[in-house]
């Protein structure tokens, strides 16, 4: 037998059915919904009078745009029509016989926080979801991508997806990381050097000693970012770490099925001799606490460097470059240290995990946020949030300043009241730093929890590596 | 899916590279349950102040590319999030084609869903559509999905790739699902067969 990525694998175990054009029907076994991309798919259904081929296969749960203030079980936090958006989701999800966390559920969470947590994501499965940033269940060895809306319909109908194989990817981060550089400094220094549409056409396999030295919690925001690298999908091979990690959740296999399952996630990995289309590595030593300076996930720079000059760039992008030099209000040359910031965000589907929150608390603890700092953290489900308080973690922050939320997607999209206001400059763990994405007119500059932490007792984008 | 056959219209240059989904269709109007009615807020931080008044530089507030139906995009266009509000906000504008160098992956499916074509070209041949779409609303190009070309308003034409399948269904307006639901009996199969295999799923 020819020698096969994971890619390959997963793929192959999941072919339903291949036209002669090449044109593929993929087998989904796990299908996430939440409230803003499917009430349109559910309407095509009812509209149709068709029902959801696998209920017992789909998990759904309200996460954009809910508040995530304490006061939220109060419905006049929410305008009228996130109020409706989410009640659309409740009715959906009892209509049509799916599984559910409502609001009121202490498991609620950011979607791609409560699919790991409850067992739903496991090795060797294809998980898919109305979001771009499905991708973080990858790290599990799962193959896992975001879809449009025709596409959450047409998995709720046949719990299939149509798809054209991708190509494959390796890339690879040898050695170990230095001190104060985390995971989301990897997944940022990779879509640096290859661009925000470096990836596209693919699917990304994360490999070598500095992804094997992660936690799971790492992975996931590895994997996560894989979409801001213009990838399908990012993968990491299961591990015993990986095995550790599902074993005695709710929903993943017990007893005989779990060594069943075992013995088949142990064959999930890429062959030796297996055909990469692209190869990408970097050394691990190498990679920096970095930042984003612009309005594009590319436009990274360690934590030492400074704002760069559109001069140096070529192509459309010099007048990108210029462009979001005017929005973020910096000028070239202008050191990343020094820049002031506003607010500070820590949380997210990158970065809301109990790791997340251990990091920067680790950094907070004992010391207070510089006054005039807006800061808060966003676990990323009710449980984060419940372990957080039983590790001390959540009193760290209060002390330091920070305000304590409930879980949600909140400031990374601010889709729900937490929005930055025109020229506001934020420090944030999340994904994205697009223009208004988190809040018309914001500034957003990407980081890790650790870093974000130090930004917030500084009051500027500080190298955390000062504060170790 | 209303059937994309051959197009003739105005197209809007938009050079800017790594257009993102957010750009496209800001969140604040992703709180919608129904896929119409989009079209007004399109692009609408690059096309709008804050107080909602029209930003009279941007492409598709002059006179000339107001009723545009192709859109020449610099590289990467559709980046960013699988909301599809972004194809249907294009769709209820009135734009049924985007030519960029590249797409992000989840937009360009998402394109073809809704009865829009993205088309790929090289970095030359995106160049002379540019050039061409900035000479303003009489220099109208013609996409032909049936010979897959794209012909300036010179006269010159290009030719370009699609899948054969997508291309199928865009021609004839299919619903991927009915599509799919006639291959029940595979799906059938499968699911008997991963019951046995993987019992966990």
């Amino acid at each position: 037998m020819t020698a096969r990525t994971l890619y390959d694998k997963i793929w192959d175990d999941h072919l339903v059915d291949e036209a002669a054009d090449g044109t593929c029907l993929l087998y989904i076994d796990r299908h996430l919904v939440h409230e803003v991309t499917s009430p349109q798919a559910f309407e095509g259904l009812r509209m149709a009078g068709r029902r959801v081929r696998a209920p017992e296969k789909t998990i759904a749960v309200p996460d954009h745009n809910v508040p995530t203030t304490l006061d939220r079980a109060n419905a006049a936090t929410m305008t009228e029509d996130s109020r409706i958006q989410v009640a659309a989701l409740d009715k959906n999800a009892k209509d049509f016989g799916i599984h559910y966390y409502p609001v009121s559920d202490v498991r609620q969470g950011i979607v791609h926080i409560v699919g790991p947590e409850q067992g739903w994501t496991l090795p060797g499965m294809t998980v898919v979801c109305g979001d771009s940033h499905t991708a973080t269940h990858g790290a599990f060895g799962a193959l896992a991508h975001g879809i449009g809306t025709s596409e959450v319909e047409h998995v709720l109908a046949t719990q299939t997806l149509i798809q054209r194989k991708a190509k494959n990817m390796k890339v690879e981060i040898t050695g170990s990381l230095r001190p104060g550089v985390t995971a989301k400094d990897i997944t940022l220094s990779v879509i640096g050097a290859t661009g925000t549409a470096g990836g596209t056409g693919y699917v990304i396999e994360y490999c070598g000693q500095a992804i094997r030295e992660l936690s799971m919690e790492g992975r996931m925001t590895v994997c996560n970012m894989a979409i801001e690298g213009g990838a399908r999908a990012g993968l990491i091979a299961p591990d015993e770490k990986t095995f550790a990690y599902c074993m005695g959740r709710p929903h993943a296999p017990k007893g005989a099925a779990w060594e069943a399952a075992l013995a088949y996630w142990k064959t999930l990995f890429s062959d030796e001799g297996a055909h990469w289309d692209k190869v990408v590595t970097l050394k691990g030593e190498d990679i920096a606490p970095v930042v984003t300076w612009g309005t594009s996930p590319e436009d990274v720079l360690p934590i030492t460097g400074v704002v760069p000059n559109p001069a140096d760039f070529t192509g459309g992008k010099v007048e990108a470059v210029q462009r979001s030099l005017d929005y973020m209000g910096l000028k070239p040359g202008q050191k990343l240290s020094d820049i002031a910031i506003d607010t500070v965000f820590i949380g997210s589907c990158t970065n809301g995990r109990i790791e997340d929150l251990r990091a920067a608390a680790a950094i907070l603890k004992g010391k207070k946020k510089k006054d005039g700092i807006r800061a808060m953290v966003v676990p990323g489900s009710g449980l984060v949030r419940a372990q957080a308080e039983e590790e001390g973690l959540a009193q760290i922050f209060i002390d330091a300043g920070f305000e304590w939320r409930l879980a949600g997607c909140s400031m990374c999209l601010a889709m729900n009241p937490d929005q930055l206001q025109p020229g506001e400059r934020c420090a944030a763990t999340s994904n994205r730093n697009f223009e208004g994405r988190q809040g018309r007119g914001g500034r957003t500059h990407l980081l890790s929890p650790a870093m974000a932490a130090a930004a917030a007792i500084t009051g500027r984008l500080t190298d955390v590596r000062e504060m170790m | 899916m209303t059937p994309f056959t051959t197009l003739t219209g105005i197209a809007a240059p938009m050079p800017l590279v790594n257009i993102d989904t957010d750009m496209i269709i800001p969140k604040q109007f992703l709180k919608t349950i129904a896929r119409t009615g989009l079209g007004k807020n399109l692009f609408d931080e690059m096309r709008y102040t804050q107080d909602g008044k029209e930003i009279p530089d941007f492409v598709l507030n002059q006179p000339a590319y107001r009723r545009a139906e192709i859109i020449i995009a610099g590289d990467n266009f559709g980046c960013g999030s699988s909301r599809e509000h972004a194809p249907w906000a294009l769709l209820d504008f009135g734009i049924r084609c985007v030519i960029s160098t590249s797409f992000a992956d989840i937009f360009y499916n998402n394109c073809f869903k809704n009865g829009i074509l993205p088309i790929v070209m090289p970095q030359a041949v995106v160049d002379v559509l540019m050039a061409d779409a900035k000479r303003g609303e009489n220099a109208r190009q013609t996409v032909d999905l049936l010979a897959q070309t794209v012909t300036t308003s010179d006269g010159q034409t290009f030719p370009f790739e699609v899948d054969a399948h997508r291309k199928h269904c865009l021609l004839n307006g299919l619903d991927d699902i009915g599509l799919t639901l006639e291959k029940a009996a595979a799906i059938d199969s499968f699911e008997k067969k991963i019951a046995v295999s993987r019992p966990w799923g």
